[in-house]
């Protein structure tokens, strides 16, 4: 049962073989058993879980479920659940008990969706391998000497170790994709302002966005119906009308140009990487795809300018955590400045501190010109770049992470080499483009993801070209063996 | 421009984090990493480029002036590390 | 030598709206701590904000009203500091792009005009409030009690050029600025509440010099008395500090009402870095065309229309009619008076006179006026009338102070009128009964008349008091005199 689509759950729910507070405790009982040595959650309230699935029967009994109505979803720790402990993966938050929902939650609880509980992540989002969070590095399901990914590490774990039947996610700079690359799982980041960010704890806000993690396109696309919707209570949220995001799932491929980026397929790249990447373009040629030779110019910029703009928005994201009104406070302190300082010190972890002090520092005085604003100067030329490419072709394809599944501690103490990971994913948020990651292969055992990028709000369309690759391959339906 | 040991004690104090020598020093290393990295961008020209601040091009939405809150102090301070008579409680501010 | 102080001022309106510029909590005054204190204010994580569409009307607003540009495009930044009011670590406000650009506002010191340049008016949040003087003992001991009912206030920070020489000027644009921004709604007014902080930089040089001297800024003044205290203070202190050989540091400093004297304050020690940048949670803030127009239509005529007007309809000599638009209240008062009385400059001298003596002894604003217009107006009627005397007139109105609230009778003339006759207040004007009061007299002074007829002028007088004094004070002393003279000569 635990392989099954979000399709073929509801429709067990539906036709009474099993109820949602029996499907939602076959995955409390698989978190029991793989969660300690996996740790992809940091929250559990079997409680909370079952009452929302007691709930969720009624509504079946009813015949008033929606699509989601009764399945277990997990969330990243970093939306609030009013109610749940929400920590951010952060000593900071380590006892914050979210007082209001986020939109995303809110949304899943009107869908009649159970809340599985709160997943791993780096520490406010900040990592690549979840090695950052404060609650303990997240196994990869493949190989548990190696890291999931990040930083929605422990939604990519639970994806691919069956401990959800999906996940959620966020993605400033690849955080949904190259974890769903590493776990060998779909996972989507939609164009920014699809999704609403009200009440997901901000990393760095032009660039944060909230999407689904899940086993395929399809489970993706059901997710993102009930994700995506405008909300008034966040500004950057977009009001346009509401999409269904399953309507392409079956288009033909036909004539779809495919742009291959030369820069995506240059040095860097894992030359094992580059031959599961080019099997799945030659797939998708049989599909009847047209593949178009691209160029985007300037993404080899993409790290230096997202690692300017994303620390300096978290710099001032993160000032609010302060020891006043929430959040940790230093047991002992001498006055305000020397509280603030140690709580301060005392709340965050390294990676945290580290893009702070960047942060403040390109922000202040005499710095602001030559970094901020070159950073948003060259910010408008990457998604420039796009704007020419979508003339050539419909969807560009290239692969979603350098390399497959690294090590734990391999890059822990190399900042600079960790950044490395979102060389290809970190474009489009600084565009504001979609972007999604799909199983396309195995090197030397361990998944390896294919990126598709699409123009704005063109989800659908990537959904069904996603879709079209997992009818005529299966690799999206691999599973770690030993843990099924 | 490369960073000094005073660049990162000053950074430190301006984020209120509070940094010794031993953290200072190692800090040094791994943000003039960072900087190394960021210092890539000093290559292109970007004259009369107009920033890029979000990616879509639309105007600030606007609310109506109607109160939609309600008083929640009790729920909201229950996080609270320090509260009386409903004030969040600090150090002695000295002005 | 001889020294010049420049000034320049930064004010904190409060917006009259019912919500926060970034939340649907309420602003209103005085409630419990942090009852107002929404998950916004509180910025708790996760949170965003989203603008208020009336903070942005009364921008637009005060922008139309002293003639500015208001830009199509304007931009809020983070300003980033840590303060324990300040919930966010950083404060939203405008920075490079505020909304309302250059501007002039025309005040008035003595009887010289002058113009102040307003440099930009933008939107900002206000901060929480921490009290500092707890109750002693226990867990309080020590500590600071932070009440964040206050943030997130819609402010409107009005920037002026350095353009006042002296504390009347600065003082007199503080009031003239005070006055507009209630005149058309946009700021209740009250200092004692907060709802107009000024901050005044000062600096000395030499006259005649071009370069400005270093300022200081005062923070906070909440009252015209402590603004011409602490600016008079600080300009003797620059001057006495620059003549003594010493150097002016840049400073912000407070001035304390128990001494007089303004004070470097301690905490600023280390150089402020505030790290403005665009705050990546709002976008652009657009006003177009039509916003301006529909914001323009709910604007009342401003005070310096109505001044031209007023002397245009109603004949005010310029003074008078600055004075009747001194404020909203004022000049519905006036009008009001004006209008029922048909006795325009009547209207202006009394309530410049008498009224304004009255309210000011009572610490009465115009708009509570015990005597309301229509009573007022049927006194003035009186006078026009000549039934009564312009000293009786004003001999009386802090007699109807008292009895006029609520007395519908005497809303109007003729109610007024009976209600003076009974007091004995009337004037004499019947011909007939001044002779007859003549009469007496000359038939009671016969010695006197004499004494005038000789040629003794001083005479003519003392009859006339005499006559005054049988009538006791009521006879129209104009006829009084005429009658006189023509019995005397006959």
């Amino acid at each position: 049962m635990i392989n099954s689509s979000l399709k073929q759950f509801g429709q067990m729910l539906a036709k009474k073989e099993i109820s949602s507070v029996e499907m939602t405790q076959t995955f409390l009982n698989r978190i029991q058993q793989y969660n300690p040595s996996i740790n992809a959650f940091i929250t559990l309230d079997a409680d909370k879980t079952l009452a929302q699935a007691k709930l969720a029967d009624a509504r079946i009994a009813a015949g008033t479920a929606a699509p989601l109505t009764g399945i277990p979803i997990a969330q990243k720790d970093i939306f609030c659940a009013k109610g749940w402990r929400t920590t951010c993966g952060s000593k900071m938050l380590e006892t914050f008990k979210a007082p209001y929902d986020a939109h995303v939650i809110s949304q899943f609880d009107a869908e009649g969706a159970v809340n599985l509980g709160k997943t791993n992540m780096d520490e406010f989002a900040m990592g690549s391998s979840n090695e950052t969070s404060f609650f303990g590095g997240v196994k990869n399901p493949w190989d548990f000497d190696r890291v999931p990914g990040g930083s929605s590490g422990g939604s990519a774990a639970a994806v691919a170790a069956r401990l959800c039947a999906a996940a959620t996610g966020t993605d400033t700079g690849g955080s949904i994709r190259q974890p769903a690359s590493l776990c060998g799982f779909t996972g989507l980041k939609p164009t920014y302002g699809l999704v609403s960010r009200y009440g997901m704890i901000a990393f760095a806000s032009s660039l944060d966005q909230a999407g689904p993690m899940a086993k395929s396109a399809e489970d993706c696309a059901l997710m993102l119906d009930v994700m995506a919707g405008f909300d008034e209570r966040d500004s950057t949220s977009l009001n346009r009308p509401k999409e269904l995001y399953t309507r392409d799932l079956n288009m033909a491929l036909k004539g779809l140009r495919i742009g291959l980026p030369r820069e995506y397929f240059s040095e860097g790249l894992d030359a094992n990487v580059a031959k599961v990447i080019e099997a799945a373009i030659a797939e998708y040629k049989k599909l009847g795809a047209e593949i178009v030779d691209i160029s985007l110019p300037n993404s080899q910029l993409s790290i230096p300018v997202y690692y300017v703009l994303a620390p300096a928005e978290a710099s001032s994201n993160l000032s609010r955590y302060d020891g006043v009104r929430y959040g940790h406070r230093a047991a002992q302190y001498d006055d305000l400045m020397d509280m603030y300082m140690k709580s301060r010190a005392e709340g965050f972890g390294a990676e945290v501190k580290r893009r702070i002090l960047i942060g403040t520092y390109v922000l202040s005085a005499g710095y602001y010109d030559a970094y901020y604003l070159k950073a948003q100067q060259i910010r408008r030329l990457i998604a420039d770049d796009f704007v020419q490419a979508f003339k050539k072709c419909d969807i560009i394809m290239g692969p979603t992470a350098p390399s497959t599944a690294f090590k734990a501690g391999e890059k822990a103490d190399d900042p600079v080499a960790m950044y490395l990971q979102d060389v290809y994913t970190i474009a489009t948020n600084l565009a504001g483009l979609p972007g999604m990651s799909i199983p396309a292969g195995f090197s030397n055992g361990l998944p390896v993801g294919l990126q598709i990028m699409g123009n704005y709000f063109d989800e659908a369309r990537m959904l069904g070209v996603a879709h079209a690759y997992q009818q005529v391959t299966d690799w999206h339906q691999k599973a770690p063996e030993g843990i099924l | 421009m490369a960073l000094n040991i005073t660049d990162i004690k000053r950074i430190a104090h301006l984020a209120r984090i509070e940094i010794n020598e031993a953290e200072a020093q190692a800090t040094l290393i791994k943000l003039s990493g960072i900087l190394g990295l960021i210092e890539q961008m000093q290559a292109v020209n970007t004259t009369g480029i107009t920033p890029m601040s979000h990616s879509q091009d639309v105007v600030q939405r606007l609310r109506d002036d109607v109160i939609t809150e309600i008083n929640q102090r009790e729920l909201l301070q229950s996080n609270a590390p320090a509260v009386a008579d409903g004030l969040y409680l600090v150090p002695k501010v000295i002005e | 030598m001889e020294w010049e102080v420049v000034i320049g001022l930064e004010t904190h309106t409060q917006l009259q709206t019912k919500t926060k510029i970034f939340s649907g909590a309420s602003t209103a005054f005085g409630a419990e701590p942090n009852t107002q204190a929404d998950v916004v204010s509180t910025a708790l994580p996760g949170v965003l904000p989203v603008l208020n569409r009336e903070a942005v009307n009364c921008a637009i607003k005060f922008g139309l009203a002293i003639n500015a540009e208001i830009a199509p495009r304007s931009v809020f930044a983070r300003k980033n500091y840590f303060y324990p009011d300040l919930p966010k670590g950083y404060q939203i406000s405008q920075y490079e792009l505020p909304i309302v650009g250059k501007g002039k506002l025309t005040i008035q010191v003595g009887d010289k005009e002058k113009i102040i340049n307003i440099t930009r008016a933008h939107l900002e949040e206000d901060a929480g409030k921490s009290s500092h003087d707890l109750k002693s003992g226990g867990a309080v001991e020590g500590m600071s009690g932070i009440d964040l009912n206050r943030a997130g206030t819609p402010l409107l920070e009005i920037v002026t050029e350095p353009d006042m020489r002296s504390a009347a000027e600065a003082v007199a644009y503080a009031k003239k600025l005070h006055e507009l921004v209630q005149w058309i709604d946009i700021c209740d007014g009250n200092m004692q509440e907060g709802s107009f902080r000024c901050d005044v930089n000062v600096s000395v040089r030499p006259k005649g010099s071009e370069k400005l001297g270093t300022r200081r800024e005062i923070k906070n003044l909440n009252s015209f008395k402590f603004m011409t205290q602490a600016i008079e203070y600080e300009t003797r202190w620059q001057i006495e500090t620059l003549e003594d050989g010493g150097k002016i540091q840049q400073a912000t400093v407070l001035f304390n009402p128990d001494t007089g004297e303004t004070k470097s304050m301690r905490s600023k020690e280390e150089a402020n870095d505030y790290r403005y940048f665009p705050d990546p949670d709002l976008l652009p803030l657009e006003v177009t065309e039509a916003d301006k127009a529909r914001v323009q239509a709910t604007m009342p005529e401003l005070p310096e229309a109505m001044k031209a007007r007023f002397e245009a309809e109603y004949g005010l000599s310029r003074y008078d009619a600055a004075l009747m638009t001194q404020s909203t209240a004022h000049a519905k008062y006036f009008e009001q008076t004006a209008k029922i009385s048909n006795q325009p400059k009547l209207a202006a001298n009394f309530l410049s006179g008498e009224i304004a003596a009255l309210l000011n002894a009572d610490n009465i604003d115009i708009s509570n006026c015990p005597i309301p217009p229509e009573n007022l107006a049927a006194v003035i009627g009186l006078v026009a009338n000549q039934k009564i005397s312009n000293k009786t007139a004003k001999d009386i109105l802090p007699n109807l102070w008292k009895v006029v609230s609520g007395n519908f009778i005497l809303s109007t003339y003729e109610g007024m009128l009976l209600h003076l006759t009974q007091m004995g207040a009337v004037q004499i004007n019947d011909a007939s009964a001044i002779e007859a009061i003549i009469d007496g007299v000359l038939a009671a002074n016969q010695a006197m008349a004499e004494e005038f007829k000789a040629g003794k002028e001083k005479a003519f007088n003392a009859l006339v008091g005499q006559a005054m004094k049988a009538s006791k004070g009521k006879a129209n002393p104009a006829q009084v005199n005429e009658i006189l003279k023509k019995k005397l000569s006959s």
